[in-house]
């Protein structure tokens, strides 16, 4: 046989695979897989990439993506069901553990669907010190996704130098609840105590060192031809699927769409503070990116209004049956002593009814359905979880790209594995 | 605490006419009505500001269709759906939560279904909302709901060989066999 006829051969093999398959991406001819056999690549449950323990069964054509699989539950930890034996109070360790970046939110979001049920009304002071707490933990969580887009695509500089920035909003959390990661931070009807001289001065010296860093960091990436190369066009997603897909938070508005939970339905006196909303227009990784990188500006907009402007008062609303009395008037006080009892051991019982209250997590719209049926528990208490209803796009979102471009979408998506399974 | 929540009727309704979000829910009650008819629903409330309605699975689809097309409100985004389990409810066990946003006109519209227990069929949601997808796989491996017409309709969070559905309420979280955790004292 002669070689010309061999070349024949092959080109023909060649020209009918490329007709037998869909035009996958524009820029991926598939002709270098002259047997039309795909591989098959697990990406993850433990891959550097999935920041967390999730799966992703990748059909690959060459680099291509041809189709994939997510599996998840890796970390399931059935939090809806040991909601249901737990009084509320206990329920506020559980929210830590979903988002971990970004624990105070969950938190606050928890306490005020608890305040919700209970017609609770909270001190405006107590309102502001909760925003300075969100907008931080929000920072914190764009702090990681941002940086560790930065490391997935081999910028390493950047991620070490928000890193040290997070470390610095954590001992503002140390100062405040006493933790850093999970915070378990305030109490239903408030804070468990006031910010101390020292939380106010930490804080204040962070707002004045935070920005040079961030404007280095933004230096390093926003234009960066390296950086863009790989993220630009890359997992992106119209804003009509991603409405379609349930999609929030940041990776909505870099779609274009402009949901806030903080715009459109305000809660915790969000109404009082002057911000902006960026939205992005492609809703690929690098929008992801820069929408990320933007509100962190707003939040730091946040949070200067909030304390310039910290009322005086209360830091917590009276509300004795749900609010731990403080220790001292405990030993000292019969009503005290009988009410701390009453809390502990979840005695009391919270009004009948069904509560559904959302804040805008790290991710997007974090809720929490709660139903009470007059019992010390809930009878039934659901999550929306944005990282769980987002990440099935993600299949989506990938195929016809390389794997490279798959390790970026998946860093930009922000998935947090806590958050994913629950 | 609980008579902070009740309010009389009068009060509920001034309440109504002044308050824009009850307004809103209004509104969207009379296009429910208008489009589907009145007999379709029941138990209407208004928990907290949220309009809740129960229908039944045979009509489900139909609304969460013709809620997504309607142009007036636009409720077409899903926020999120569960499973839920009421074993006293003869008849009624299992139940179905779907909550509607209107990202355009903020109006938030939750619809409940109940179906019995032996018979946990759903119609799928997810030729509407690719979203559907998963949160219907979540209730089908916490509650063994089944959505006809699922396209991959297996369990998502525990373990494949699992034979029960554990966030049914006879599943008891703590050992079954300690005596030193009864509901005697602590309640559930």
């Amino acid at each position: 046989m002669a070689v010309n006829d061999t070349l024949e051969g092959t080109r023909k093999i060649v020209e009918e695979a490329e007709e037998q398959r869909p035009n996958l991406h524009p820029l991926a001819p598939t002709v270098n897989d002259f047997n039309q056999e795909l591989t098959t690549l697990n990406l993850g449950p433990t891959h550097p990439a999935t920041h967390g323990i999730f799966q992703n069964i990748l059909q690959m054509d060459g680099e291509r993506i041809v189709s994939g699989v997510p599996t998840i539950g890796y970390i399931h930890r059935a939090f809806e069901k040991i909601a249901e034996r737990r009084p509320f109070y206990q329920i506020t360790p559980l929210t830590d553990r979903m988002n971990y970046c970004s624990s105070p939110i969950n938190n606050m979001g928890w306490h005020m669907t608890v305040e919700k049920l209970l017609g609770v009304t909270v001190p405006k002071r107590a309102q502001y010190m909760r925003v300075i707490l969100m907008e931080l933990a929000r920072i914190t969580d764009h702090l990681i996704c941002n940086g560790i887009l930065g490391v997935d695509t081999g910028a390493f500089t950047g991620f070490l130098y928000l890193m040290d920035e997070r470390e610095k909003v954590y001992e503002i959390y140390e100062e405040v609840s006493g933790a850093r990661l999970t915070t378990n931070m305030g109490r239903v009807g408030g804070m468990e105590r006031d910010f101390t001289p020292v939380a106010i001065q930490k804080l204040r010296a962070w707002l004045k060192s935070f920005p040079a860093v961030m404007r280095e960091f933004e230096k390093m990436f926003n234009r960066n031809r390296i950086f863009m190369d790989r993220v630009v066009d890359v997992g992106g997603i119209s804003a009509e699927r991603a409405l379609n897909y349930g999609f929030t938070g940041p990776n909505l508005r870099a779609a274009g769409v402009d949901y806030d939970v903080r715009v459109m339905n305000p809660y915790s006196s969000y109404q009082d503070f002057d911000f902006e909303i960026p939205v992005g227009t492609k809703g690929d990784t690098y929008d992801r990116f820069m929408v990320r990188n933007e509100e962190i500006w707003q939040s730091l907009r946040i949070i200067e209004q909030a304390l310039e402007n910290l009322p005086e008062g209360p830091y917590h609303a009276d509300a004795p049956h749900f609010y731990l009395p403080p220790k001292q008037a405990v030993y000292q006080n019969m009503e005290a002593l009988i009410y701390h009892f009453k809390i502990i051991m979840g005695e009391i019982d919270a009004p009948v009814g069904e509560v559904y209250h959302s804040v805008e997590g790290g991710n997007g719209e974090l809720g929490f359905y709660l139903v009470s049926d007059g019992g010390r528990t809930p009878y039934r208490l659901h999550f929306r979880r944005p990282c769980f209803i987002y990440y099935q796009a993600y299949t989506e979102m990938v195929v016809g790209q390389t794997l490279s471009d798959a390790i970026v979408t998946l860093s930009s998506m922000n998935v947090i594995a806590g958050e994913l399974d629950a | 605490m609980a008579d902070q929540t009740v309010e009389s009727p009068d009060a509920q309704e001034t309440a109504a006419e002044l308050d824009p979000a009850a307004q809103k829910n209004k509104q969207l009650l009379d296009l429910l009505y208008r489009l589907f008819g009145q007999d379709t629903f029941t138990d209407v409330e208004e928990p907290y500001g949220f309009l809740t309605v129960t229908t039944t699975r045979e009509r489900i689809h139909d609304i969460i269709a013709g809620l997504q097309q309607d142009q007036e409100l636009q409720l077409n985004f899903l926020t999120t759906m569960c499973g839920m389990h009421w074993p006293e409810r003869k008849d009624q066990e299992l139940g179905m939560v779907y909550m509607l946003h209107s990202l355009v006109h903020n109006i938030r519209l939750r619809l409940k279904i109940f179906f019995p227990i032996g018979d946990p069929h759903v119609p799928t949601m997810t030729d509407l909302y690719s979203t559907a997808n998963w949160m219907e796989r979540e209730a089908f491996d916490f509650y063994g709901i089944i959505a006809v017409g699922h396209p991959n309709l297996i369990r998502i969070l525990n373990v494949e060989d699992m034979d029960y559905h554990p966030m049914r309420k006879q599943y008891a979280l703590e050992d079954g066999t300690r005596e030193d955790k009864t509901d005697l004292f602590f309640g559930r």
